[in-house]
């Protein structure tokens, strides 16, 4: 019988170097499975593998050790359990998430529900070569935006009133970056833009919400973090519009299916077409009104 | 404005610091104000916001330059 590999692989079964035997993907989105799922994932890793599961490093489980001859049974027996496959390959990969600010108290995003969004709009589009997607609710950055091929940040930008304020100070004091002079005397407070990382952490304490702020997404793109090491780009200011981000994936993608050679990622394609070109067709979207 | 009971968190770290401010508060009553002396980093960046979400009120914050600050807290002053 010949076994195709790459059909294999697409469902998300990673071949083992024991023979006939592959560890299976599971689809995740954001990090979250629900204990029905857990409870269907315990049933299979006991009776079709060794009775463990591996965590990898994006969020995912893996069930080791099913064979081949299984295969397809394991996928119908998840199925009842709400279980889907993963996906490998030259395609958008397992879209990750921190918690965001659907439980973490410093969240600015819904980091769960963009990545549910990402998930109905890209997930297992094919492309070059892989591609990650991963959100993170703000500057904390628990998350690691910056690893993915595009990263999404929370963030928040900082509007000052002066008719609330009591001129406390709690802003320059908790700002870690130095963006802001509150001058008590002169009952003034100076932002510098420039500085601002978009964290937070002013509006957050302020005790007289005098400092409020709309929340958005910082965006940044051809991180690596495998065979090479590359931090992602942001060249972006912070986004509010949803509609807008889905806009800027298009390009992304577009222009990663339009210039990289077959198997070649997003950041070594961005390093040899040349930024400028990506830079500029991202800024035409974004700047878009 | 003067306080009306002083704590010194600069020898402990997050989330002790925290903890060490809720027992001071619940000593005092509504309206009454809290001084603390903290540390520059974490705390500060911290302690500020963990009392806003309690519903506590900073009346104001002095930078005293040596890596520490003084901290003015109005007991359920946003309540
Ligand atoms: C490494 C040691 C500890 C860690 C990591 C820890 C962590 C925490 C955390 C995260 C909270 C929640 C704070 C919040 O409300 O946001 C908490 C609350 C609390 N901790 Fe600890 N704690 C530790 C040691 C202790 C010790 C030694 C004591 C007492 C002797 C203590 C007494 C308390 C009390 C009373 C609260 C409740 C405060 C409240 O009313 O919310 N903790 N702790
Ligand atoms: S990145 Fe921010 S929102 Fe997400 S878990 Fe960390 S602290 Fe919370
Ligand atoms: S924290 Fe708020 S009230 Fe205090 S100085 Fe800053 S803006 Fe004004
Ligand atoms: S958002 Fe963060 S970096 Fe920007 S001014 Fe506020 S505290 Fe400073």
């Amino acid at each position: 019988m010949s076994i195709n590999y790459k059909e294999l692989k697409k469902g998300g079964f990673m071949r083992q170097r024991q023979q006939n035997y592959f560890s299976m993907r599971l689809k995740c989105v954001g990090g979250h499975f629900t204990a029905e799922q857990l409870g269907m994932i315990q049933s299979v890793a006991e009776k079709f593998g060794k009775g463990y599961v591996h965590l990898t490093s994006r969020q995912g489980i893996e069930i080791p050790f099913i064979h081949l001859d299984d295969v397809d049974t394991v996928k119908k027996t998840l199925a009842q359990g709400g279980v889907q496959v993963g996906v490998c390959g030259p395609r958008v990969r397992t879209i990750t998430a921190c918690q965001g600010n659907a439980v973490c108290p410093s969240g600015l995003i819904d980091t769960q529900k963009l990545a549910a969004e990402f998930d109905k709009r890209y997930s297992g589009r094919e492309l070059p070569h892989k591609f990650k997607f991963g959100f993170t609710g703000c500057h904390n950055n628990c998350l690691k935006a910056e690893e993915n091929d595009m990263g999404v940040k929370g963030g928040v930008k900082p509007n000052w009133s002066a008719e609330n304020c009591i001129f406390c100070g709690v802003c320059q004091a908790v700002c870690p970056e130095k963006a802001i002079t509150v001058d008590k005397a002169a009952k003034s407070v100076t932002l510098d833009e420039n500085k601002c990382v978009y964290c937070g952490k002013c509006i957050k304490s302020c005790p007289t919400d005098a400092c409020k702020g709309e929340s958005g997404f910082v965006v940044s793109f051809g991180g690596l973090y495998g065979n090479k090491i590359a931090v992602g780009k942001n060249f972006l200011p912070i986004i509010f519009d949803a509609e807008k981000l889905f806009a800027i994936v298009e390009v992304a993608l577009q222009f990663f299916k339009d210039h990289a050679k077959s198997g070649e990622r997003f950041r070594t394609m961005l390093d040899r077409v040349g930024w400028e070109k990506f830079i500029s067709e991202v800024e035409a979207v974004a700047n878009e009104s | 404005m003067k306080a009306d009971d002083f704590l010194d968190i600069t020898d402990v770290v997050c989330p002790i610091t925290f903890v060490k401010i809720k027992v001071a508060l619940e000593e005092l009553n509504d309206g009454q104000i809290l001084e603390v002396h903290l540390n520059a980093g974490e705390p500060i960046q911290n302690v500020p916001r963990s009392l806003k979400d309690e519903g506590h009120k900073i009346l104001s914050v002095e930078d005293l330059g040596d890596g520490t600050f003084t901290l003015l807290v109005l007991k359920g002053g946003l309540s």
